[in-house]
């Protein structure tokens, strides 16, 4: 059965006993009021009088110009007070992150149009959110448009060249050379979905006018000082006449990082328009309908290799469907051009990345941000070279990962100078039984006959870092009471990952304190100017960096404070336990503290980090993107159905690797987490959008909703799960020698598809390549399996 | 019998309304009587938006994410409360009355966490936090159902697994929840809900008959008579039973139901007995006590009462919503046409019979009479010579809409299939029985030949469509394997077991 995190707690008391504070597996800040139902989310907040209630008016169409809005018939519907459209944006009707491409409202009459169906066309304000939903869903009534042409799919985009931004090549050596002369080479394809975020809460703001002209909004958001300019942008306001707080997501997985802009907007002109506080919080259907979600990829690549299967050299294409704008695609496919190495020295390399412009939602950020994409797809390259030779996946792998001296150089120029993959993959593959579980499988496969049984182990490599150097700042404010309690403000937000616990930790471990001593607040554009989102799993590194900045300001200042009274060298005063000590002598600090305020020494500060030795070239793609690396492997058994193409999980052995824990019980419900979402991306969770029929829902995307769009069930859990963290440090100096969590685990998962490969293939005695698609559905594995079936029936064994 | 009821009339004549009263439930120890809201409200906006209970949360207010998890209350015989889980979202208010409603707020008592919130906290089993309540309430609930098996054991991990299939988490991956579960089962159970809800409970038992006057005037019957009489008065009324799919109407089309006839406080018609060598379902009987009853004789239909739906849609729904429904994705008809079963209509006074099968025209339309609704479901007990086979096909293994089911039938004797029933689901308007693939079996040797010819029949009998669930092409290739499953476990020669075909039993 699957491990509890024990091992890891074991240790907690004599940790916390030596006063550390970082290293222990502390719940989560919030548990407490989690599983009480008292911790309040965005719709939880107590509605001033007054609350109106908006709803969005969607374009039931996927592409067409927008030639009028019968606004006459929305405002006379029961409890409408008023209702909003392009026209009445006072700035630039725009909330695009990146390229100014992104309409709040779509814009009608001259030069109106819509992009895809569920785009938001009008907002309805009414006196209940009942009466702004009804209101709103007369969209299909009054509209005027005159339909045009829809593209749904990024490889009709891009037959027809449209992209959101211009084609990016990454390339290293002489690709084509290299193939010319390779020994052996395999041409092929490979099709990957998307993947709705399906955060538990809803997209939600609520705007709050304030005095001169100024706005309060609680947002669900990733990125409060993002909103804020977004917000001041449209509005014609000042950053500083606009405040963005967020105390905690009911999740974001990087779906609320650049599109909680258009509710924020939007709630933001009705509040301020109107003068009356306006809550924004879509259905979960029309939030599916509206935001974007994981890129689906579509590969094609060409490969050369040896007898070993060593790759030589290799030629990708990757097309991904960006949707109707660029949103953050063009950052997203840096990333998986930046992540189809994986773990793999790639001598000759030539990459070409194409964000197709189609009329669906903007796609948009989630946990792995393309790295996901690019790296499966040199995985599924190596596993095809595997069968072409007749090898063991694993030891094509092993023969391709990167060197820690020489075959250690990414495409992008960056040298790998902290691999742990090779004894990370070994210490898995002998502690899970890898060999003898290959053997002991094909004995089941050659007597099954319905049933068939795969294996995989794959490797992760991941980068650490935004790609975009300047992203990777923080800020933080620690305030001491007079009383000796502390209060914690930092710029990340917590959505779940346990950033606010971690930050609190390292603050506590700073001044010696007890966990209930060191509170964490609400992430505030008010308090710390200029965040960057909390993304990319950078959050603990840059804030705790931040954040332990200041708690050390404070520190010193205590301390040489009482260095003085007592007559010490400051440089010796430890802070442990809540006590304050030196030599022989003690002080409880919350005596300190009350010493020190009547001393008028300065009891808050503010903390700042900047990631050091980053630098990047967006045009050619190189330089040093990433602080460092995190690893980590899993393998994977799978058993399929070979009539009805169903699959379930067997067992999953997971050895990540999180640097020196700050908590390890957070660090692996980060990695069983990644775990299984990225295996819900893989092998269950299809988006469907109605084709271009001229039907009514024609360019609908139908999976909507959790009806029809199925994420992991306690039951997907596999019932044998380990999940273990690799024992090191990080030999970066981040924050108490940690590394961040949160994306790198979700291509763990990797191994669950390739297992179901591995079992597809044996129907096929392993000579032939599964032409298996993500994610793999039981009408994925069936198209498999009968392909198999059908190459094998027809080639002599 | 109540007051308020009229006599059952020959003939549908106008009813006069009786009065209308407010709703009243029990919350907090104390009886709540709620008036002047549309009886549409679900009980999840009466707590968010009317009784300032956040704790409990709206997720994706169609009864798929267990997010607004709450417990409901009713009075058993033995006094006692007894609870259930049901989704908040889609369940109206006015089914609440002469009920008990239980919130995460008021979990624990006496500021003593309940033992499912000490070990969520304990096993680190919540991270955004934002389905936790929902968790805790399902798991409660878990713990509840424990103390009414003999011994109270334990519940296993993959009984706990299914108590919560119905709450997506998408932050953890289940391994800590599971953990925490395991934990709380081995925690003694405390008493659910304030001390006084029992005695609450007990006083609004001699209320009238709910009928409350509201845009969309709602009725709640509480005898089959009484039902019968006005439903033949009100043909046009719309009749609620678990509101797990007219929930959705309202919440996503904002349809207009008109008015509504509830059957949920008709005792008679939650009878499950067996009698006259047939299995008799009351059409009020819940899924959960359905499919129970229906696998304590057709072993092979357990699985699928179990991934049909989540603990508390199976604790709201009914089977027999579930059929006078009629959606071709529907699981009970595949399983119950293959058997054989009949369904019993009823009209004011009179009663008819009719094979399930028959019962079906086309897409969402049946042969139900104005006035008319469905009072049981009567299924053949198994003989000797049976063998049944049930079989789902969907992208997750829990809750999830089939691509096609089936209900596979036969009578074996001596080697020969001496009848078969072959009902598929997803394969076309209606849920449907496979004639040609039938008629290439029966009467005939049960042998791979004719298996091959049956499965070569299916392309004949069925033309399905393509949609998000699967294309027409793979439900035509899994219905044909599906009856190569079919053979590969019944065959007389080397049959293989269940764990050899399926890989939900595979270990």
């Amino acid at each position: 059965m699957n491990k509890p995190v024990g091992p890891y707690l074991s240790n907690d008391a004599t940790r916390a006993q030596l006063g550390q504070r970082v290293g222990i597996s502390r719940p989560h800040e919030s548990a407490h009021l989690h599983v009480a139902g008292t911790a309040p989310y965005t719709d939880d907040l107590p509605e001033l009088a007054g609350t109106l209630h908006c709803a969005l008016g969607l374009s039931p169409v996927a592409h067409g110009r927008l030639l009028g809005i019968d606004l006459a018939t929305l405002r006379a519907q029961p409890g409408v007070v008023a209702v909003f459209t392009a026209h009445d944006i006072p700035g630039p009707n725009d909330c695009g992150p990146i390229v100014r491409d992104d309409p709040i409202l779509a814009e009608w009459g001259n030069a109106g149009n819509v992009r895809h169906v569920g785009q938001p066309v009008f907002a309805v304000v009414a006196i209940s959110r009942d009466a702004a939903r009804r209101a709103a869903a007369l969209a299909k009534q009054v509209l005027t448009i005159d339909p045009l042409p829809a593209v749904l799919t990024a490889l009709e985009a891009h037959a027809l060249q449209h992209y959101v931004v211009p084609p990016m090549h990454l390339a290293r050596g002489d690709a084509a050379s290299a193939l010319a002369a390779a020994p052996h080479r395999l041409q092929g394809s490979f099709s990957l979905g998307g993947q709705e975020q399906f955060y538990l809460e809803g997209q939600i703001s609520y705007a709050i006018p304030q005095e001169d002209g100024g706005l309060l909004l609680h947002c669900s958001t990733q990125h409060p000082s993002e909103m804020q300019q977004l917000v001041a942008h449209a509005m014609g306001l000042a950053s500083h006449q606009v405040q963005v707080q967020c105390r905690r997501m009911g999740g974001g997985f990087g779906g609320k990082e650049s599109q909680s802009a258009l509710f924020a907007c939007v709630a933001a002109l009705a509040a301020r328009t109107l003068q009356r506080p306006v809550k924004l919080r879509p259905d979960r259907d029309d939030d599916m309908l509206i935001t974007g979600r994981r890129h689906g990829f579509e590969f094609t690549y060409d490969v050369g290799y040896d007898a070993a299967g060593r790759v030589l050299g290799v030629s990708v294409d990757m097309v991904t469907n960006a949707g109707h704008s660029a949103d953050l695609s063009p950052p997203v496919m840096t990333r998986a051009l930046c992540h189809f190495d994986n773990a793999y020295w790639l001598p000759h390399v030539a990459m070409r990345g194409y964000c197709a412009r189609t009329n669906t939602q903007s796609n948009t950020a989630f946990r792995g941000f393309g790295g996901p994409q690019g790296a499966l797809a040199i995985e599924v390259i190596l596993d095809s070279i595997a069968r072409q030779l007749g090898h063991d996946p694993l030891a094509v792998r092993q023969a391709n990962f990167y060197g820690t001296t020489a075959n250690n150089v990414t495409p992008y120029a960056q040298v790998v100078d902290d691999n742990i993959i090779t004894p990370l993959v070994a210490q898995l593959a002998q502690h899970c039984g890898y060999a003898a579980r290959r053997t002991a499988i094909a004995t089941f496969n050659a007597s099954s006959s319905v049933l068939k049984r795969g294996l995989a182990l794959t490797p992760v490599k991941f980068g650490i870092s935004f790609n975009v150097a300047h992203f990777n700042q923080a800020g933080a404010l620690v305030h001491v009471y007079a009383d000796g309690s502390v209060l914690v403000n930092h710029g990340g937000t917590e959505m779940g990952q346990g950033l606010n616990t971690k930050v609190a930790q390292v603050v506590a471990h700073e001044l010696g304190l007890d966990f209930d001593r060191v509170r964490v607040t609400a992430t505030d554009t008010q308090k710390v100017a200029n965040t960057s989102a909390t993304a990319a799993s950078t959050g603990a590194d840059l804030n705790g960096k931040a954040a332990q900045d200041a708690a050390r300001q404070v520190r010193q200042r205590l301390a040489t404070f009482w260095a003085g009274q007592v007559g010490v060298d400051a440089a010796t005063v430890q802070f442990a336990n809540g006590q304050v000590s030196s030599g022989g002598q003690q002080i409880a600090f919350n005596s300190l503290v009350a010493q020190a305020y009547g001393a008028r020494v300065q009891l808050w500060s503010d903390g700042f980090y900047a990631t050091p030795g980053l630098h990047w070239n967006r045009e050619t793609l190189k330089g040093k993107p990433f602080f460092y690396f995190a690893y980590g492997a899993a393998c994977a058994e799978v058993v399929v159905d070979t009539l009805t193409g169903e699959h379930k999980v067997l067992r999953a052995d997971v050895l990540h690797d999180v640097g020196r824990s700050l908590n390890p019980a957070i660090d692996i419900g980060q990695v069983e987490g990644a775990f299984i979402q990225g295996m819900g991306w893989l092998t269950m969770e299809e988006l469907h959008w109605h084709p271009m029929d001229g039907s009514r829902h024609a360019g609908k995307l139908l999976t909507h909703a959790p009806s029809t769009y199925k994420i992991p069930t306690a039951n997907d859990c596999p019932a044998h799960f380990d999940v273990r963290l690799y024992d090191g440090d990080n030999p970066a100096d981040t924050i108490h020698r940690s590394k961040a969590v949160g994306e790198p685990p979700l291509l763990l998962p990797f191994s669950v598809l390739l297992a179901i490969r591995d079992a597809i293939s044996a129907t096929g005695g392993h000579r032939v390549d599964p032409p298996l698609r993500a994610p793999a559905t039981p009408e994925a594995v069936l198209d498999a399996l009968d392909a198999v079936r059908l190459a094998t029936a027809c080639s002599p064994a | 019998m109540s007051q308020a009821a009229p006599n059952p009339p020959a003939a549908p004549t106008p009813t006069p309304t009786p009065a209308s009263r407010p709703i009243r439930f029990v919350h907090r120890g104390q009886v709540v009587a709620v008036g002047g809201l549309e009886s549409t409200t679900s009980v999840l906006g009466w707590l968010r938006e009317h009784a300032g209970c956040t704790g409990t949360k709206e997720g994706c207010n169609e009864g798929d994410c267990g997010a607004c998890t709450v417990l409901i209350g009713s009075l058993q015989e033995d006094g006692q409360v007894g609870w259930k889980p049901v989704n908040s979202c889609i369940q109206f208010l006015p089914t609440l009355d002469g009920k008990a409603l239980l919130t995460v707020e008021d979990l624990g008592a006496n500021g003593t966490p309940h033992p499912a919130q000490q070990a969520m906290v304990a096993c680190h089993g919540s991270q955004c936090g934002f389905c936790t309540p929902g968790f805790v309430m399902s798991m409660a609930a878990c713990r509840q159902r424990q103390t009414q098996v003999p011994g109270d054991l334990p519940a296993t991990r993959a009984a706990i697994a299914d108590a919560l299939s119905g709450n997506l988490c998408r932050c953890t991956g289940y391994r800590p929840i599971l953990d925490a579960g395991e934990q709380m089962a081995r925690q003694p159970a405390p008493v659910l809900g304030h001390p006084g809800t029992a005695a609450a409970l007990a006083r609004l038992q001699v209320d009238a008959p709910l009928h409350y006057a509201a845009p969309t005037p709602f009725h709640a019957p509480r005898s089959l008579a009484d039902l019968a009489a006005l439903r033949a008065a009100k043909p046009q009324a719309r009749l609620l039973a678990g509101s797990t799919d007219i929930g959705l109407w309202v919440n996503k089309q904002f349809r207009d139901l008109g008015e509504v006839i509830y059957l949920g406080q008709v005792a008679e018609l939650k009878t499950i007995a067996v009698a006259d060598g047939q299995l008799h379902i009351g059409a009020g009987a819940s899924l959960e006590a359905a499919w129970a009853a229906l696998a304590a004789h057709w072993p092979t239909t357990r699985e699928m009462g179990l991934r049909f739906a989540s603990p508390p849609v199976r604790a709201a729904g009914t089977m027999g919503g579930n059929v006078a429904n009629g959606s071709p994705i529907g699981d009970s008809a595949p399983v119950l046409i293959a058997l054989g079963a009949s369904i019993v209509l009823r009209h004011g006074p009179h009663q008819r019979r009719m094979l399930l099968q028959d019962f079906y025209i086309d897409y969402m339309k049946n042969h139900l009479q104005p006035g008319e609704f469905v009072e049981a479901i009567r299924v053949p007990l198994p003989g000797p010579a049976d063998v049944l086979r049930v079989y789902k096909l969907s992208k997750r293994y829990d809750c999830d809409i089939s691509g096609l089911s089936a209900g596979l039938w036969l009578q074996l004797q001596g080697g020969t299939v001496e009848q078969a029933r072959l009902a598929f689901g997803g394969l076309a308007g209606i849920v449907k029985r496979a004639a040609g693939a039938e008629a290439a079996i029966v009467g005939k040797p049960w042998n791979a030949v004719n298996v091959q010819a049956a499965m070569a029949a299916m392309d004949s009998d069925f033309s399905p469509m393509s949609d998000q669930r699967a294309s027409a092409s793979y439900r035509q290739r899994a219905a044909r394997n599906l009856l190569q499953r079919l053979w590969l476990e019944t065959r007389a020669d080397a049959p293989l077991t269940t764990r050899d075909v399926s890989v939900w039993s595979a270990a």
